[in-house]
């Protein structure tokens, strides 16, 4: 194995920085008292329209999504550009949604999801449904950006096997569990910016230097139909067939309407000043979906350009991860590769670093607080937050280190399914209160239950497989309780979709059956007017402005 | 609730894949299945800042 120096040297430069920003950002904007959650967790939720563009930039487009959408594009076409549709739905989507849980969220002191599932239905169990969902979803999301973070370091000739290959990984996480301790969500909004600056540079840069080389853009989708037609398999080609339309069309929905339920989005939004600060960003986040489009069509460049992913020295199999990496490395100069492998890997700590953070506050104020010591200090919950905060952080190298990076990318995709569960507990719960409490826990088991008995019968031939290949479910195995209602249909569709109907039917249907009963309800804590607070209002919750 | 929150329904037009799943016409290379999914960001964003603007906050 030979070490790349130069991409190595200007990699550690730029690490070293953000690594300084990291420990400053403790101080950055800050009033004193860090031992509030609001200021650890959500940055003393005074974040201006640049910063929160920055952070909820940082936080959705991750190094996991600069690597792994063009390795998709790279290995199957087309479908893997359902990134774009999906980006592009997500922002009128949430629009509406997301001011409303800004608001209710900041008249009730709420931090997570959870505890505005707890205010509305008046039930720690439902809330904690909602949290151990959130935590078990993220805990795969960030051991995939160490997936990204890996595929730079083993790109950069730091390939080693074993465990000790993983060791150049751990040191830098080390490094960011250290500063997140200490800085809270300032750490991840003050390294954004670097990395949104790098990665931008760096894909301009891709964008005008790729065409130009393998013989403009037209050549390069030209290769990439050449390369697809040479394949035995069907489902691949630049344009979708006939029998992955649905799957292309549900995933894009499906992931758009699941990605404000992931408790780091939310976290990000939570953490902003107001709720034009939220709808100013949900007008500009889109300028990353054109980069994320732009990225995607390099998996089609690394086709033209012949790129080979290299061999993972700790599993010995190709890593496609590494097609992106290993891209810039042909096609550009030594010191620019460096740049824009810090790019990847810095876009690796950010999103790391919030998620760690948001499932640390689920677990502190639904798990812990809820059930654990009622009695706490905000100090307390604080120091449970930075501790929480590490565990999730470890047990996300544990994923890396003692699990095959393949398996970590389908325990994201049921990730996906799962948190996709929760939208009726929240989602829906922000318009009204008609779902009964127990419709919605029935709903959750259900659409739960269905999801991975689904997931489980989906083989990948690709890696050999037998369960949990893939998120594509072909129609014909579709089976309702033995039931095969499409049986014959060769069309794919996305599982998480299938289980969010089979979740809200059970919910109905229990809802309407209980209501006929006149089953308690549970009791709702906040008013119509809640939802439509902003930023000055004297009913905002005293913790979260006495320290303005 | 006002009328012009009607508009955020619009860029879901993204998901009739089967109107622009085509090769052709291509623009600067890029076969109409890419191009047509680029424009649909600009949409997208025009139909949220026009929700944005046209809809005051104030109960």
């Amino acid at each position: 194995m030979t070490i790349r120096w130069v991409e190595l040297i200007v990699f550690a430069l730029l690490f070293a920085l953000v690594t300084g920003l990291g420990f400053y950002a403790a101080r950055w904007k800050s009033v004193g008292a860090l031992n509030h959650l609001d200021e650890w967790g959500l940055g003393g939720r005074r974040f201006g329209s640049w910063i929160t563009w920055f952070l909820i930039g940082g936080d959705l487009y991750t190094a996991y999504t600069f690597v792994a959408v063009p390795a998709l594009m790279f290995g199957a076409g087309a479908m893997g550009f359902f990134a774009l549709p999906y980006t592009v739905l997500v922002y009128p989507l949430v629009f509406l949604p997301l001011v409303r849980l800004w608001s209710v969220s900041r008249v009730h002191g709420y931090v997570t999801p959870a505890d505005f599932v707890a205010g509305r239905y008046g039930s720690d169990t439902l809330a904690l449904l909602v949290a151990i969902t959130g935590i078990v979803a993220t805990m795969p999301y960030i051991a995939l950006q160490l997936a990204g973070l890996e595929a730079v370091l083993r790109t950069m000739g730091l390939n080693g096997s074993g465990l000790a290959g993983h060791l150049p990984l751990f040191v830098a996480f080390v490094i960011l569990a250290l500063y997140t301790y200490q800085s809270g969500l300032r750490a991840p909004a003050l390294i954004a910016f670097v990395k949104d600056t790098l990665i931008y540079l760096v894909i301009i840069a891709a964008v005008v230097i790729l065409p130009a080389k393998l013989g403009g853009w037209g050549s390069i989708f030209d290769a990439a139909d050449a390369k697809f037609n040479a394949t035995r398999t069907p489902s691949d080609g630049i344009l979708l067939g006939a029998n992955n339309q649905l799957q292309y069309v549900t995933l894009a929905l499906g992931s758009a309407l699941a990605l404000f339920l992931y408790p780091h989005a939310v976290t990000g939004a939570l953490a902003s000043r107001s709720r034009n600060v939220i709808k100013r960003n949900m007008v500009a986040l889109p300028a990353y979906s054109l980069l994320l489009g732009l990225l995607a069509l390099l998996g089609y460049a690394a086709i033209a350009a012949h790129t080979k992913p290299i061999v993972n020295a700790a599993t010995g199999r190709p890593d496609s991860n590494t097609v992106i990496p290993m891209l810039f490395e042909g096609q550009f100069s030594s010191w620019f590769a460096g740049i824009a492998f810090a790019a990847i890997g810095i876009g690796a700590l950010v999103p790391a670093a919030i998620m760690s953070i948001a499932a640390a506050n689920l677990w502190t104020r639904n798990i812990y607080k809820s059930y654990l010591r009622r009695d706490a200090t905000t100090e307390q919950e604080c120091k449970q937050a930075k501790i929480a905060s590490l565990v999730v952080k470890f047990g996300a190298v544990a994923f890396i280190v003692f699990i095959d990076p393949q398996y970590a990318i389908d325990l994201q995709l049921i990730g996906g399914v799962i948190i996709l569960q929760t939208l009726p507990m929240v989602a829906i719960a922000l318009y009204t209160r008609w779902f009964h409490v127990w419709g919605l826990v029935a709903g959750w088991v259900a659409g739960m239950g269905w999801g991975l008995v689904l997931l489980n019968g989906i083989p990948n031939p690709a890696s050999g497989k037998q369960h949990f290949g893939g998120s594509a479910l072909a129609l014909n195995k579709l089976s309702i309780v033995g039931w095969h209602p499409f049986a014959g249909s060769p069309m794919q569709i996305y599982v998480g979709f299938v289980a969010l109907i089979g979740n809200l039917v059970v919910a109905v249907v229990v809802t309407i059956v209980l209501r006929r009963l006149r089953v308690f309800n549970g009791t709702d804590e906040t008013t119509p007017a809640d939802y439509h607070e902003d930023e000055g209002s004297p009913r905002l919750h005293p913790a979260s402005t006495l320290l303005r | 609730m006002s009328r012009w929150n009607v508009l955020l329904l619009v860029p879901l037009l993204v998901l009739v894949t089967p109107v622009f799943n085509l090769d052709e016409p291509r623009m600067f290379g890029f076969p109409a299945f890419y191009w047509v999914q680029f424009l649909f960001i600009p949409l997208g964003v025009a139909c949220v800042a026009v929700v944005y603007l046209k809809t005051g906050d104030r109960r």
